[in-house]
């Protein structure tokens, strides 16, 4: 089975969003912010083949996952989206830049998510 | 009548009568090719009910009634608008524009070099995404010197409206647009996405009817034409593949919905394997 690690402060949008993520034969893992999101990174035995990240979290928030993980060996099949109420263009553009692969805008649809995971190549 | 609308109020929802039924689905089938069958009641009943509050029908039976009084077009179009499917959305199963952009595209240029430009069908093109998604796929080819030319055509006034404005909403733009394309392509003007113009002028949009003769929109290199024959039955979908046929230059491509094939309807089409698409070429 391949690894999804979701991140996002909110238990509710981790659960839904896992819901969807493992009907899709994904073992889900979570976490709450950045921080906890690299310590789960550095745990899990495998490679880690989609993860979802909100922008807005405590700790360490999205954009600053996305930048520590620039400086981190990323396995190259690791499609990154992220799932935020921000949707500013020019926010959407900083976090392209910074290495998210896609980007989805809250509130979103268990279609959308799916949509998006095809253009990834993640689902047929 | 308006007695008998304060009456079924109180009552239950009245049903509609089986011979108004065979009417509204003969009404249907004969205007736009779309078959409605007794399976479909509960459908017919929950888009039409709107259809004929608005009318001032009180429930079906009267919206029949008024029809048959008054042959005018407008609420007949309405009717039939209402039982369509609009349903579409950006890159809508992503293998087809892989195709295009990585063999069908490049091969029809080949061809068409002293026009330098493709004329491209986007038929029952619904609110339009289909046919922008190909015109920001085009523009990413950066092809200089070249044309796209869609026409999207659809039987539904509201549609075409929306596909001509080029207005999303959040919910439109987040299914299966890259977002990279998102923050090239659209201008955020409050919770509304626009198309820029520079996507927005490849495209022109025209309200025709699939059942019409085709024959006046000229001639094509490349058809989509998906998701919509599903609604119609053999004879009419032959009907709209030779159509099509007739509309393509020799060597042009017609794309299907992921359900829909050529197969026992259409035997002159080659059926071919393009990348992960399946594409019908004119011999
Ligand atoms: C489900 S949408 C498909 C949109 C798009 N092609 C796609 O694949 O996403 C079907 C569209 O077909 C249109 N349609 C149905 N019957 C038609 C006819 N006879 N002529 C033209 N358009 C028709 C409807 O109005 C609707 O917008």
């Amino acid at each position: 089975m391949q690894q999804a690690l979701i991140i996002d402060d909110s238990k509710a949008i981790r659960r839904i969003l896992g819901a969807t993520i493992r009907e899709l034969g994904f073992d889900v893992a979570e976490a709450g912010n950045g921080r906890e999101a690299l310590e789960e990174l550095a745990r899990l035995p495998g490679p880690v083949r989609l993860i979802l990240v909100d922008w807005n979290m405590p700790e360490m928030n999205g954009m600053e996952f996305l930048l520590a993980l620039q400086g981190r060996e990323r396995h190259p099949d690791t499609k990154v989206m992220m799932v935020t109420t921000e949707t500013a263009i020019d926010q959407m553009i900083k976090a392209l830049e910074a290495g998210a692969d896609e980007y989805i805008m809250k509130p979103f649809t268990r279609d959308a998510i799916v949509d998006k995971l095809r253009l990834l190549g993640i689902v047929n | 009548m308006n007695l008998m609308n304060a009456n079924s109020a109180v009552a239950a929802e009245p049903k509609i009568e089986p011979q108004n039924y065979r009417y509204l689905c003969e009404m249907v089938y004969r205007e736009s090719g779309i078959v409605l069958d007794e399976s479909k009641h509960y459908l017919v009943e929950a888009r039409l009910t709107p259809v004929a509050r608005d009318a001032g029908a009180g429930d079906l039976n009267a919206l029949c009634n008024l029809m048959r009084a008054i042959s005018g077009r407008p609420l007949r179009d309405k009717v039939v608008e209402a039982m369509t499917t609009n349903e579409t959305l950006f890159f809508r199963d992503i293998k087809p524009f892989d195709a295009l952009r990585q063999v069908i595209l490049p091969e029809l240029t080949a061809k068409r070099r002293p026009v330098q430009t493709l004329r491209v069908l986007s038929a029952a093109c619904s609110t339009g995404q289909e046919a922008y998604s190909l015109a920001m796929l085009w523009k990413e080819m950066k092809i200089p010197g070249w044309d796209l030319d869609i026409l999207g055509i659809d039987l539904s006034d509201e549609v075409l409206d929306k596909a001509r404005g080029g207005r999303y909403q959040q919910l439109e733009v987040n299914r299966g647009l890259p977002a990279m394309y998102l923050v090239k392509y659209f201008q955020r003007d409050e919770a509304v996405w626009q198309i820029k113009s520079e996507i927005r002028s490849m495209a022109r949009w025209r309200k025709f009817n699939l059942l019409d003769d085709l024959t006046p929109l000229g001639t094509f290199d490349l058809i989509l034409c998906r998701n919509v024959l599903i609604y119609f039955d053999q004879p009419t979908k032959s009907r709209i593949l030779g159509a099509f046929r007739g509309r393509l230059i020799s060597g042009g491509y017609l794309f299907l919905g992921a359900s829909e094939t050529t197969l026992n309807l259409d035997d002159k089409f080659l059926r071919r394997q393009v990348a992960s698409a399946i594409a019908y070429q004119k011999p």
